[in-house]
Protein backbone atom coordinates (compact mmCIF):
# COMPACT_ATOMS: atom_id res chain seq x y z
CA UNK A 1 0.00 0.00 0.00
CA UNK A 2 1.36 3.38 -0.79
CA UNK A 3 1.76 6.04 1.81
CA UNK A 4 -0.93 8.78 1.58
CA UNK A 5 -0.54 12.09 0.72
CA UNK A 6 -1.79 14.42 2.69
CA UNK A 7 -4.14 17.23 1.71
CA UNK A 8 -2.40 21.13 1.75
CA UNK A 9 -4.72 23.71 2.23
CA UNK A 10 -4.53 26.68 -0.47
CA UNK A 11 -4.59 29.90 2.06
CA UNK A 12 -6.35 32.94 -0.02
CA UNK A 13 -7.89 35.96 0.38
CA UNK A 14 -10.97 36.89 1.15
CA UNK A 15 -13.06 39.59 -0.40
CA UNK A 16 -17.00 40.03 -1.13
CA UNK A 17 -17.76 36.85 0.46
CA UNK A 18 -15.55 35.31 -1.42
CA UNK A 19 -12.14 33.73 -1.50
CA UNK A 20 -10.30 34.75 -4.58
CA UNK A 21 -6.41 34.69 -4.97
CA UNK A 22 -4.34 37.52 -5.66
CA UNK A 23 -4.92 39.44 -8.64
CA UNK A 24 -0.85 39.99 -8.90
CA UNK A 25 -0.74 35.58 -8.69
CA UNK A 26 1.70 36.41 -6.21
CA UNK A 27 2.49 33.97 -3.17
CA UNK A 28 5.13 33.95 -0.34
CA UNK A 29 5.79 31.30 1.85
CA UNK A 30 4.50 30.93 5.04
CA UNK A 31 7.20 29.36 7.83
CA UNK A 32 7.16 27.50 11.25
CA UNK A 33 8.75 29.46 14.23
CA UNK A 34 11.37 27.21 13.44
CA UNK A 35 12.22 28.25 9.64
CA UNK A 36 10.48 25.27 8.40
CA UNK A 37 7.70 25.65 5.09
CA UNK A 38 4.77 25.89 5.80
CA UNK A 39 2.04 26.94 3.18
CA UNK A 40 2.05 29.51 0.59
CA UNK A 41 0.32 32.82 1.69
CA UNK A 42 -1.05 35.34 -1.38
CA UNK A 43 0.57 38.69 -1.31
CA UNK A 44 -1.99 41.33 -2.17
CA UNK A 45 -1.64 44.14 -4.76
CA UNK A 46 -2.98 47.59 -4.37
CA UNK A 47 -5.48 46.21 -7.05
CA UNK A 48 -6.78 43.65 -4.72
CA UNK A 49 -7.14 46.54 -1.98
CA UNK A 50 -9.04 48.13 -4.85
CA UNK A 51 -11.27 45.56 -5.05
CA UNK A 52 -11.78 45.36 -1.49
CA UNK A 53 -12.81 48.93 -1.29
CA UNK A 54 -15.39 48.39 -3.54
CA UNK A 55 -16.61 45.73 -2.04
CA UNK A 56 -16.75 46.97 1.30
CA UNK A 57 -18.10 50.65 0.20
CA UNK A 58 -21.18 48.40 -1.47
CA UNK A 59 -21.72 46.91 1.96
CA UNK A 60 -21.97 49.72 4.34
CA UNK A 61 -25.14 50.90 3.32
CA UNK A 62 -26.84 47.78 4.33
CA UNK A 63 -24.73 46.86 7.27
CA UNK A 64 -24.90 50.51 8.50
CA UNK A 65 -28.81 50.12 8.33
CA UNK A 66 -28.79 47.09 10.08
CA UNK A 67 -30.39 47.11 13.76
CA UNK A 68 -27.77 47.86 16.31
CA UNK A 69 -29.54 44.48 17.30
CA UNK A 70 -28.88 42.29 14.60
CA UNK A 71 -25.39 43.07 14.19
CA UNK A 72 -24.65 42.44 18.11
CA UNK A 73 -26.21 39.06 16.64
CA UNK A 74 -23.66 38.47 14.02
CA UNK A 75 -21.25 39.28 16.09
CA UNK A 76 -21.87 36.64 18.18
CA UNK A 77 -22.66 34.15 15.98
CA UNK A 78 -18.72 34.58 14.82
CA UNK A 79 -17.59 33.95 17.94
CA UNK A 80 -20.03 30.78 18.20
CA UNK A 81 -18.75 29.69 14.74
CA UNK A 82 -15.36 30.26 16.28
CA UNK A 83 -15.17 28.45 19.46
CA UNK A 84 -16.51 24.97 17.32
CA UNK A 85 -12.70 25.39 15.50
CA UNK A 86 -11.06 26.22 18.67
CA UNK A 87 -8.80 23.00 17.95
CA UNK A 88 -8.17 24.07 14.66
CA UNK A 89 -7.17 27.47 15.41
CA UNK A 90 -4.54 26.45 18.18
CA UNK A 91 -2.62 23.69 16.36
CA UNK A 92 -2.07 27.07 13.65
CA UNK A 93 -1.02 29.54 16.72
CA UNK A 94 1.07 26.72 17.95
CA UNK A 95 3.09 25.61 14.52
CA UNK A 96 3.47 29.27 13.54
CA UNK A 97 4.44 31.06 16.35
CA UNK A 98 5.71 28.28 18.14
CA UNK A 99 4.01 29.19 21.65
CA UNK A 100 3.03 26.23 23.86
CA UNK A 101 -0.48 24.80 23.97
CA UNK A 102 -1.53 26.97 26.73
CA UNK A 103 -0.99 29.49 25.68
CA UNK A 104 -2.36 29.28 22.85
CA UNK A 105 -5.28 28.40 23.68
CA UNK A 106 -5.18 30.98 26.09
CA UNK A 107 -5.19 33.12 22.46
CA UNK A 108 -7.94 31.68 21.02
CA UNK A 109 -10.63 31.92 23.91
CA UNK A 110 -9.92 35.66 24.54
CA UNK A 111 -10.29 36.16 21.03
CA UNK A 112 -13.78 34.54 21.14
CA UNK A 113 -14.40 36.62 24.18
CA UNK A 114 -13.21 39.54 22.91
CA UNK A 115 -16.04 38.94 19.92
CA UNK A 116 -18.58 38.26 22.88
CA UNK A 117 -17.68 41.67 24.84
CA UNK A 118 -18.08 43.54 21.33
CA UNK A 119 -21.42 41.97 20.07
CA UNK A 120 -22.67 43.39 23.59
CA UNK A 121 -21.58 46.52 23.18
CA UNK A 122 -23.38 47.05 19.82
CA UNK A 123 -26.91 48.30 20.99
CA UNK A 124 -25.55 49.71 23.87
CA UNK A 125 -22.88 52.43 22.34
CA UNK A 126 -25.27 54.99 20.95
CA UNK A 127 -27.49 55.24 24.27
CA UNK A 128 -23.74 55.45 26.43
CA UNK A 129 -21.98 58.08 23.87
CA UNK A 130 -24.98 59.92 22.47
CA UNK A 131 -26.60 62.76 24.10
CA UNK A 132 -29.79 64.69 24.50
CA UNK A 133 -28.57 68.37 24.07
CA UNK A 134 -30.41 71.20 25.94
CA UNK A 135 -31.24 74.06 23.22
CA UNK A 136 -32.92 77.39 23.71
CA UNK A 137 -35.47 77.07 21.48
CA UNK A 138 -38.52 74.22 20.77
CA UNK A 139 -36.67 71.83 19.52
CA UNK A 140 -35.49 68.33 20.27
CA UNK A 141 -31.96 68.53 19.77
CA UNK A 142 -29.86 65.33 20.58
CA UNK A 143 -26.68 63.26 19.15
CA UNK A 144 -26.15 60.12 18.43
CA UNK A 145 -22.95 58.04 16.97
CA UNK A 146 -23.16 56.79 13.30
CA UNK A 147 -20.80 54.29 11.58
CA UNK A 148 -17.82 56.49 9.31
CA UNK A 149 -18.13 54.01 6.32
CA UNK A 150 -15.33 52.04 5.03
CA UNK A 151 -12.34 51.57 7.26
CA UNK A 152 -9.34 50.00 6.25
CA UNK A 153 -6.83 48.23 9.47
CA UNK A 154 -3.61 46.68 9.61
CA UNK A 155 -3.44 44.14 12.17
CA UNK A 156 -0.72 43.43 14.68
CA UNK A 157 2.03 40.94 13.85
CA UNK A 158 1.67 39.40 17.22
CA UNK A 159 -0.91 37.69 18.52
CA UNK A 160 -1.63 37.01 14.93
CA UNK A 161 -5.85 35.93 15.63
CA UNK A 162 -6.23 37.76 18.68
CA UNK A 163 -5.22 41.13 17.08
CA UNK A 164 -6.86 40.73 14.14
CA UNK A 165 -10.30 40.18 15.94
CA UNK A 166 -9.55 43.37 18.03
CA UNK A 167 -8.85 45.60 14.56
CA UNK A 168 -12.15 43.90 12.88
CA UNK A 169 -14.98 43.67 16.01
CA UNK A 170 -14.91 47.24 17.14
CA UNK A 171 -15.05 48.96 13.49
CA UNK A 172 -18.06 46.86 12.86
CA UNK A 173 -19.65 46.76 15.74
CA UNK A 174 -20.73 50.41 14.94
CA UNK A 175 -21.96 49.67 11.44
CA UNK A 176 -18.24 50.34 9.19
CA UNK A 177 -17.02 48.00 6.92
CA UNK A 178 -13.50 46.82 7.09
CA UNK A 179 -10.60 45.58 4.87
CA UNK A 180 -7.63 44.25 7.59
CA UNK A 181 -4.19 43.20 6.29
CA UNK A 182 -3.50 40.23 8.23
CA UNK A 183 -0.39 39.54 10.25
CA UNK A 184 2.73 39.29 7.42
CA UNK A 185 4.42 36.44 9.84
CA UNK A 186 1.52 34.30 10.86
CA UNK A 187 -1.24 34.88 8.05
CA UNK A 188 -2.84 30.95 8.49
CA UNK A 189 -5.11 31.86 11.27
CA UNK A 190 -6.50 35.04 9.88
CA UNK A 191 -7.41 33.38 6.68
CA UNK A 192 -9.00 30.23 8.80
CA UNK A 193 -10.72 32.74 10.44
CA UNK A 194 -12.26 34.46 7.14
CA UNK A 195 -13.89 30.51 6.97
CA UNK A 196 -15.11 31.45 10.21
CA UNK A 197 -17.00 34.62 8.60
CA UNK A 198 -17.79 33.37 5.64
CA UNK A 199 -20.69 30.83 7.87
CA UNK A 200 -21.26 33.60 9.88
CA UNK A 201 -24.48 35.14 8.60
CA UNK A 202 -21.83 38.09 8.12
CA UNK A 203 -23.15 40.19 4.67
CA UNK A 204 -20.69 40.01 2.03
CA UNK A 205 -18.17 42.51 2.08
CA UNK A 206 -18.71 44.03 5.62
CA UNK A 207 -15.64 42.38 6.44
CA UNK A 208 -12.59 41.80 3.66
CA UNK A 209 -9.85 40.13 4.68
CA UNK A 210 -5.82 40.39 2.95
CA UNK A 211 -2.61 39.09 3.60
CA UNK A 212 1.08 40.24 1.97
CA UNK A 213 3.40 42.64 2.91
CA UNK A 214 2.28 46.02 5.64
CA UNK A 215 4.83 48.56 3.92
CA UNK A 216 3.59 47.69 0.18
CA UNK A 217 -0.51 48.07 0.88
CA UNK A 218 -0.78 49.95 4.39
CA UNK A 219 0.61 53.79 2.16
CA UNK A 220 -1.97 52.47 -0.62
CA UNK A 221 -4.73 51.92 1.99
CA UNK A 222 -3.69 55.47 3.02
CA UNK A 223 -3.95 57.27 -0.29
CA UNK A 224 -7.13 56.17 -1.13
CA UNK A 225 -9.80 58.22 -1.24
CA UNK A 226 -12.74 56.01 -0.35
CA UNK A 227 -11.29 54.78 2.77
CA UNK A 228 -12.32 56.58 5.38
CA UNK A 229 -10.46 55.87 8.27
CA UNK A 230 -7.33 53.76 9.20
CA UNK A 231 -6.29 51.73 12.34
CA UNK A 232 -2.56 51.16 12.06
CA UNK A 233 -2.07 49.18 15.29
CA UNK A 234 -0.02 46.72 13.49
CA UNK A 235 2.42 49.26 11.74
CA UNK A 236 5.89 49.56 12.64
CA UNK A 237 6.39 52.90 13.68
CA UNK A 238 8.75 54.04 10.78
CA UNK A 239 5.68 53.91 8.39
CA UNK A 240 3.21 56.04 10.23
CA UNK A 241 4.58 59.85 9.31
CA UNK A 242 4.24 59.10 5.54
CA UNK A 243 0.90 57.09 6.61
CA UNK A 244 -0.39 60.34 8.19
CA UNK A 245 0.83 62.40 5.24
CA UNK A 246 -1.29 60.42 2.54
CA UNK A 247 -4.21 60.40 4.44
CA UNK A 248 -4.47 64.22 4.77
CA UNK A 249 -5.75 63.70 1.60
CA UNK A 250 -8.96 62.93 2.36
CA UNK A 251 -9.06 64.18 6.59
CA UNK A 252 -8.70 60.16 7.08
CA UNK A 253 -8.94 59.68 10.30
CA UNK A 254 -5.90 57.43 11.70
CA UNK A 255 -5.38 55.55 15.15
CA UNK A 256 -3.64 53.15 16.89
CA UNK A 257 -5.17 51.33 19.86
CA UNK A 258 -3.44 48.13 22.24
CA UNK A 259 -5.97 45.36 23.47
CA UNK A 260 -9.85 45.73 23.25
CA UNK A 261 -11.19 48.68 24.44
CA UNK A 262 -14.47 50.94 23.79
CA UNK A 263 -12.29 53.76 22.62
CA UNK A 264 -11.59 51.53 19.32
CA UNK A 265 -15.56 51.62 19.04
CA UNK A 266 -16.22 55.87 19.59
CA UNK A 267 -12.92 56.04 17.72
CA UNK A 268 -14.28 54.57 14.27
CA UNK A 269 -17.77 56.51 14.88
CA UNK A 270 -19.31 59.97 13.94
CA UNK A 271 -21.19 62.55 16.03
CA UNK A 272 -24.47 63.44 13.94
CA UNK A 273 -26.77 65.98 15.54
CA UNK A 274 -29.99 65.90 14.88
CA UNK A 275 -32.44 69.04 15.94
CA UNK A 276 -35.83 68.36 15.91
CA UNK A 277 -39.49 70.36 16.30
CA UNK A 278 -41.41 70.13 19.17
CA UNK A 279 -44.64 69.60 18.07
CA UNK A 280 -47.53 71.06 19.99
CA UNK B 1 -34.82 54.59 -51.99
CA UNK B 2 -32.06 52.07 -53.82
CA UNK B 3 -30.66 50.23 -50.36
CA UNK B 4 -27.36 50.38 -51.63
CA UNK B 5 -28.92 48.42 -54.46
CA UNK B 6 -29.09 45.36 -52.22
CA UNK B 7 -32.79 45.06 -52.21
CA UNK B 8 -35.71 46.42 -54.20
CA UNK B 9 -38.08 46.76 -51.47
CA UNK B 10 -40.06 43.50 -52.29
CA UNK B 11 -39.94 40.26 -49.63
CA UNK B 12 -38.16 38.18 -52.27
CA UNK B 13 -34.96 40.24 -52.99
CA UNK B 14 -35.07 40.78 -48.96
CA UNK B 15 -34.25 36.73 -48.58
CA UNK B 16 -32.02 36.85 -51.66
CA UNK B 17 -29.70 39.05 -49.98
CA UNK B 18 -30.43 37.91 -46.44
CA UNK B 19 -29.77 34.40 -47.30
CA UNK B 20 -27.02 35.19 -48.92
CA UNK B 21 -24.99 35.40 -45.32
CA UNK B 22 -22.52 33.43 -44.09
CA UNK B 23 -23.62 31.65 -40.47
CA UNK B 24 -21.52 32.98 -37.08
CA UNK B 25 -19.18 30.23 -35.53
CA UNK B 26 -20.82 30.62 -32.03
CA UNK B 27 -17.89 28.97 -29.87
CA UNK B 28 -15.50 30.76 -32.34
CA UNK B 29 -16.92 34.06 -31.64
CA UNK B 30 -17.01 33.27 -27.86
CA UNK B 31 -13.60 32.35 -28.18
CA UNK B 32 -12.16 35.22 -30.10
CA UNK B 33 -14.45 38.16 -27.97
CA UNK B 34 -12.56 36.44 -24.61
CA UNK B 35 -9.63 36.09 -26.46
CA UNK B 36 -9.72 40.01 -26.94
CA UNK B 37 -10.66 40.68 -23.05
CA UNK B 38 -7.68 39.60 -22.04
CA UNK B 39 -5.76 42.53 -23.51
CA UNK B 40 -4.14 44.76 -20.84
CA UNK B 41 -4.01 48.74 -21.83
CA UNK B 42 -1.70 50.84 -19.77
CA UNK B 43 -0.27 54.35 -19.38
CA UNK B 44 -1.05 56.42 -22.26
CA UNK B 45 -2.51 54.08 -24.40
CA UNK B 46 -5.01 54.02 -21.43
CA UNK B 47 -5.33 57.28 -20.65
CA UNK B 48 -6.25 57.78 -24.60
CA UNK B 49 -8.91 55.11 -24.19
CA UNK B 50 -10.59 56.29 -20.99
CA UNK B 51 -11.17 59.94 -22.98
CA UNK B 52 -12.23 58.47 -25.71
CA UNK B 53 -14.52 56.35 -24.02
CA UNK B 54 -15.81 59.16 -22.42
CA UNK B 55 -16.58 61.19 -25.91
CA UNK B 56 -18.20 58.23 -27.03
CA UNK B 57 -20.72 57.60 -24.04
CA UNK B 58 -24.36 57.88 -24.65
CA UNK B 59 -25.51 59.26 -21.55
CA UNK B 60 -28.32 57.83 -20.52
CA UNK B 61 -31.58 58.07 -18.46
CA UNK B 62 -34.73 56.16 -19.21
CA UNK B 63 -36.83 56.06 -16.31
CA UNK B 64 -40.06 56.25 -15.63
CA UNK B 65 -38.98 58.54 -12.45
CA UNK B 66 -37.06 61.08 -14.68
CA UNK B 67 -37.93 64.54 -13.80
CA UNK B 68 -37.04 67.76 -15.63
CA UNK B 69 -34.37 68.58 -12.83
CA UNK B 70 -32.34 65.06 -13.69
CA UNK B 71 -32.65 65.49 -17.27
CA UNK B 72 -31.45 69.17 -16.44
CA UNK B 73 -28.45 68.15 -14.28
CA UNK B 74 -27.75 65.20 -16.50
CA UNK B 75 -26.89 67.43 -19.77
CA UNK B 76 -24.56 70.09 -17.48
CA UNK B 77 -22.77 66.34 -16.41
CA UNK B 78 -22.67 65.74 -20.31
CA UNK B 79 -20.86 69.02 -21.63
CA UNK B 80 -18.40 69.03 -18.91
CA UNK B 81 -18.36 65.72 -17.07
CA UNK B 82 -15.45 66.70 -14.47
CA UNK B 83 -16.35 70.25 -13.73
CA UNK B 84 -13.04 70.55 -11.60
CA UNK B 85 -11.05 69.99 -14.81
CA UNK B 86 -11.83 71.28 -18.20
CA UNK B 87 -9.15 68.46 -20.18
CA UNK B 88 -12.38 65.82 -19.68
CA UNK B 89 -14.35 66.04 -23.11
CA UNK B 90 -17.85 66.09 -23.75
CA UNK B 91 -19.83 63.13 -23.93
CA UNK B 92 -21.39 61.37 -27.19
CA UNK B 93 -24.83 62.49 -26.83
CA UNK B 94 -27.72 63.12 -24.16
CA UNK B 95 -30.16 59.98 -24.61
CA UNK B 96 -33.73 60.20 -22.88
CA UNK B 97 -37.11 59.55 -23.33
CA UNK B 98 -39.34 61.55 -25.78
CA UNK B 99 -40.48 63.99 -23.47
CA UNK B 100 -37.50 64.90 -21.70
CA UNK B 101 -35.90 65.56 -25.28
CA UNK B 102 -37.65 69.61 -25.39
CA UNK B 103 -36.03 69.74 -22.01
CA UNK B 104 -32.39 68.54 -22.34
CA UNK B 105 -32.14 70.41 -25.99
CA UNK B 106 -32.92 73.60 -24.08
CA UNK B 107 -30.59 73.18 -20.97
CA UNK B 108 -27.78 72.07 -23.26
CA UNK B 109 -28.37 75.56 -25.17
CA UNK B 110 -28.44 77.37 -22.35
CA UNK B 111 -25.13 75.86 -20.86
CA UNK B 112 -23.19 75.81 -23.93
CA UNK B 113 -23.65 72.71 -24.73
CA UNK B 114 -25.00 72.89 -28.70
CA UNK B 115 -21.99 70.36 -29.62
CA UNK B 116 -23.95 67.69 -27.59
CA UNK B 117 -26.49 66.11 -29.68
CA UNK B 118 -30.11 64.95 -27.87
CA UNK B 119 -30.93 61.39 -28.81
CA UNK B 120 -34.60 59.91 -28.16
CA UNK B 121 -36.00 56.62 -28.00
CA UNK B 122 -38.68 56.27 -30.15
CA UNK B 123 -41.04 53.77 -32.06
CA UNK B 124 -42.68 52.49 -28.18
CA UNK B 125 -39.52 51.86 -26.72
CA UNK B 126 -38.15 49.43 -24.86
CA UNK B 127 -40.84 46.81 -26.29
CA UNK B 128 -41.60 48.48 -29.64
CA UNK B 129 -45.20 47.13 -29.26
CA UNK B 130 -47.18 49.93 -31.17
CA UNK B 131 -48.86 50.89 -34.42
CA UNK B 132 -47.02 51.82 -37.10
CA UNK B 133 -48.48 55.21 -37.22
CA UNK B 134 -48.07 55.74 -33.48
CA UNK B 135 -44.52 54.90 -34.17
CA UNK B 136 -44.15 57.72 -36.94
CA UNK B 137 -45.96 59.68 -34.63
CA UNK B 138 -43.60 59.49 -31.73
CA UNK B 139 -40.56 59.55 -33.83
CA UNK B 140 -41.72 62.86 -35.45
CA UNK B 141 -42.80 64.25 -32.35
CA UNK B 142 -38.94 63.60 -31.23
CA UNK B 143 -37.29 65.20 -34.35
CA UNK B 144 -40.18 68.29 -33.63
CA UNK B 145 -38.72 68.76 -30.41
CA UNK B 146 -34.93 69.02 -31.16
CA UNK B 147 -33.74 65.56 -31.48
CA UNK B 148 -31.10 65.21 -34.29
CA UNK B 149 -30.49 61.26 -33.18
CA UNK B 150 -33.55 58.33 -33.15
CA UNK B 151 -32.96 54.80 -31.23
CA UNK B 152 -35.48 53.22 -32.46
CA UNK B 153 -36.68 49.46 -31.72
CA UNK B 154 -37.30 46.65 -33.66
CA UNK B 155 -40.61 44.35 -33.97
CA UNK B 156 -38.65 41.44 -32.19
CA UNK B 157 -42.08 39.47 -32.36
CA UNK B 158 -42.03 40.06 -36.13
CA UNK B 159 -38.56 39.02 -36.45
CA UNK B 160 -38.71 36.03 -34.66
CA UNK B 161 -41.68 35.03 -36.51
CA UNK B 162 -39.98 35.36 -39.52
CA UNK B 163 -41.61 38.40 -41.01
CA UNK B 164 -38.70 40.11 -42.11
CA UNK B 165 -39.81 42.16 -44.48
CA UNK B 166 -42.17 44.09 -41.75
CA UNK B 167 -39.58 44.78 -39.90
CA UNK B 168 -37.63 46.25 -43.20
CA UNK B 169 -40.45 48.20 -44.31
CA UNK B 170 -40.69 49.48 -40.43
CA UNK B 171 -37.11 50.40 -40.51
CA UNK B 172 -37.47 52.05 -43.82
CA UNK B 173 -40.42 53.91 -42.88
CA UNK B 174 -38.63 55.54 -39.53
CA UNK B 175 -35.93 56.11 -41.85
CA UNK B 176 -38.08 58.58 -44.07
CA UNK B 177 -39.02 60.05 -41.25
CA UNK B 178 -36.07 60.88 -39.78
CA UNK B 179 -34.97 62.92 -43.16
CA UNK B 180 -31.63 64.41 -42.70
CA UNK B 181 -32.65 65.83 -39.53
CA UNK B 182 -31.94 62.75 -37.40
CA UNK B 183 -29.17 60.28 -37.45
CA UNK B 184 -30.86 57.13 -36.96
CA UNK B 185 -30.26 54.16 -34.26
CA UNK B 186 -31.45 50.61 -34.73
CA UNK B 187 -31.56 48.47 -31.40
CA UNK B 188 -31.98 45.02 -31.76
CA UNK B 189 -32.52 43.62 -28.21
CA UNK B 190 -30.33 41.15 -29.10
CA UNK B 191 -30.94 39.46 -25.54
CA UNK B 192 -34.53 38.34 -27.30
CA UNK B 193 -32.64 37.41 -30.71
CA UNK B 194 -31.32 33.96 -29.16
CA UNK B 195 -28.71 33.54 -31.67
CA UNK B 196 -25.77 35.51 -33.01
CA UNK B 197 -26.89 34.25 -36.90
CA UNK B 198 -30.26 36.13 -35.97
CA UNK B 199 -28.02 39.51 -34.59
CA UNK B 200 -26.11 38.93 -38.02
CA UNK B 201 -29.07 38.92 -39.88
CA UNK B 202 -30.71 41.55 -38.12
CA UNK B 203 -27.74 44.00 -38.61
CA UNK B 204 -28.02 43.61 -42.39
CA UNK B 205 -31.40 44.22 -42.39
CA UNK B 206 -30.76 47.23 -40.66
CA UNK B 207 -27.63 48.61 -42.31
CA UNK B 208 -29.66 48.06 -45.64
CA UNK B 209 -33.10 49.94 -44.76
CA UNK B 210 -31.11 52.96 -43.60
CA UNK B 211 -29.55 52.60 -40.57
CA UNK B 212 -26.64 54.95 -39.69
CA UNK B 213 -26.00 52.68 -35.99
CA UNK B 214 -26.95 49.60 -35.21
CA UNK B 215 -27.57 49.13 -31.27
CA UNK B 216 -27.50 46.09 -28.69
CA UNK B 217 -29.84 46.53 -26.30
CA UNK B 218 -32.50 48.65 -24.76
CA UNK B 219 -30.84 48.15 -21.58
CA UNK B 220 -34.22 46.89 -20.06
CA UNK B 221 -33.56 43.31 -20.61
CA UNK B 222 -30.66 41.19 -19.61
CA UNK B 223 -28.00 39.99 -21.50
CA UNK B 224 -27.26 43.21 -22.91
CA UNK B 225 -24.10 44.47 -24.91
CA UNK B 226 -22.14 41.06 -24.31
CA UNK B 227 -18.94 40.61 -25.91
CA UNK B 228 -19.55 38.34 -28.20
CA UNK B 229 -22.65 40.08 -29.57
CA UNK B 230 -20.70 43.46 -29.86
CA UNK B 231 -18.23 41.50 -31.73
CA UNK B 232 -20.32 39.75 -34.09
CA UNK B 233 -22.02 43.49 -34.99
CA UNK B 234 -18.84 44.96 -35.56
CA UNK B 235 -18.03 41.97 -38.10
CA UNK B 236 -21.60 42.94 -40.18
CA UNK B 237 -20.61 46.57 -40.20
CA UNK B 238 -16.72 45.38 -41.46
CA UNK B 239 -18.58 43.19 -44.38
CA UNK B 240 -21.32 45.81 -45.19
CA UNK B 241 -18.72 48.41 -45.42
CA UNK B 242 -16.49 45.83 -48.06
CA UNK B 243 -19.79 45.57 -49.88
CA UNK B 244 -21.26 49.28 -50.54
CA UNK B 245 -18.11 51.16 -49.73
CA UNK B 246 -20.23 52.90 -46.43
CA UNK B 247 -19.20 52.85 -42.53
CA UNK B 248 -22.21 52.20 -40.38
CA UNK B 249 -22.01 52.87 -36.59
CA UNK B 250 -22.51 50.22 -33.74
CA UNK B 251 -23.44 50.85 -29.83
CA UNK B 252 -23.40 48.75 -27.81
CA UNK B 253 -25.98 49.56 -24.57
CA UNK B 254 -26.49 48.07 -21.38
CA UNK B 255 -24.33 46.14 -18.68
CA UNK B 256 -20.89 48.66 -19.35
CA UNK B 257 -20.48 49.72 -15.92
CA UNK B 258 -16.85 50.18 -15.75
CA UNK B 259 -13.79 51.30 -17.51
CA UNK B 260 -12.39 48.20 -18.05
CA UNK B 261 -15.40 47.02 -19.85
CA UNK B 262 -15.56 50.22 -21.61
CA UNK B 263 -11.78 50.10 -23.11
CA UNK B 264 -12.79 45.94 -23.60
CA UNK B 265 -15.12 47.36 -26.11
CA UNK B 266 -12.63 49.85 -27.57
CA UNK B 267 -9.97 46.74 -28.15
CA UNK B 268 -13.27 45.06 -29.89
CA UNK B 269 -13.56 48.12 -32.34
CA UNK B 270 -9.98 48.63 -33.15
CA UNK B 271 -9.47 44.39 -33.91
CA UNK B 272 -12.61 43.90 -35.62
CA UNK B 273 -14.21 47.13 -37.70
CA UNK B 274 -10.72 48.91 -37.53
CA UNK B 275 -9.27 52.34 -36.50
CA UNK B 276 -11.48 54.41 -38.95
CA UNK B 277 -14.61 53.03 -36.50
CA UNK B 278 -12.22 54.50 -32.95
CA UNK B 279 -14.49 57.92 -32.64
CA UNK B 280 -18.17 59.30 -31.37
CA UNK B 281 -19.09 59.23 -35.17
CA UNK B 282 -19.15 55.37 -35.80
CA UNK B 283 -19.16 54.21 -31.82
CA UNK B 284 -20.89 55.41 -28.87
CA UNK B 285 -21.26 53.04 -25.83
CA UNK B 286 -24.99 53.72 -24.17
CA UNK B 287 -24.65 53.84 -20.35
CA UNK B 288 -25.17 56.05 -17.49
CA UNK B 289 -22.68 54.74 -14.51
CA UNK B 290 -20.02 54.10 -16.79
CA UNK B 291 -18.86 57.76 -16.85
CA UNK B 292 -18.53 58.19 -13.01
CA UNK B 293 -16.13 55.29 -13.32
CA UNK B 294 -13.92 56.79 -16.19
CA UNK B 295 -13.42 59.99 -14.22
CA UNK B 296 -12.48 58.29 -11.08
CA UNK B 297 -10.03 56.16 -13.23
CA UNK B 298 -8.98 59.42 -14.75
CA UNK B 299 -8.45 60.73 -11.30
CA UNK B 300 -6.82 57.57 -10.47
CA UNK B 301 -4.08 58.49 -13.93
CA UNK B 302 -3.78 62.06 -12.62
CA UNK B 303 -3.38 61.99 -9.09
CA UNK B 304 -2.05 58.76 -8.30
CA UNK B 305 -4.10 57.37 -6.05
CA UNK B 306 -7.87 55.97 -5.78
CA UNK B 307 -10.76 57.68 -6.33
CA UNK B 308 -14.07 58.04 -4.52
CA UNK B 309 -17.55 58.16 -5.64
CA UNK B 310 -18.17 61.20 -3.20
CA UNK B 311 -16.06 63.14 -5.38
CA UNK B 312 -17.80 62.67 -8.71
CA UNK B 313 -21.48 63.53 -8.90
CA UNK B 314 -24.63 61.22 -8.31
CA UNK B 315 -27.02 60.54 -11.47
Amino acid sequence: MSERIDVKKTYKLFINGAFPRSESGRTYEVKTSKGAFLANACQSSRKDLREAVVAARAAHNGWSKATAYNRGQILYRIAEMLQARTGEFVQEIMITTGVTKVKAEKEVLQAIDTLVWYAGWSDKISSLTGANNPVAGPFYNFTIPESMGVVAAVAPENPSLLGLIESIAPVITSGNTVIVLASTKAPLSAMSFAEVLATSDLPAGVINVLTGKKDEIAPWMASHMDIDAMDISGLSSKLTSEIKVAGAENLKRIYSFKGATAARITAFAESKTIWHTIGV
Amino acid sequence: MNFYGLVDGSEASLKTYLSKLSGVDQVGANARAAMLATRSIKTTSKRWAIDTAISMVDLTTLEGADTVGKVQALCTKAVRPDPTDSSVPSVGAICVYNDMVGVARKHLDLIGGKHVPVAAVSTAFPSGRASIEVKVLDTQDAINAGASEIDMVIDRGAFLEGRLIDVFNEIVTIRQVCGDKAHLKVIFETGELVTYDNVRKASFLAMAAGADFIKTSTGKVAPAATAPVVLVMLEAVRDFYEMTQKRIGVKPAGGIRNTKDAIKQLVLVKETAGEEWLNSKLFRIGASALLNDLLMQRMKMDNGYYASPTYVSVD
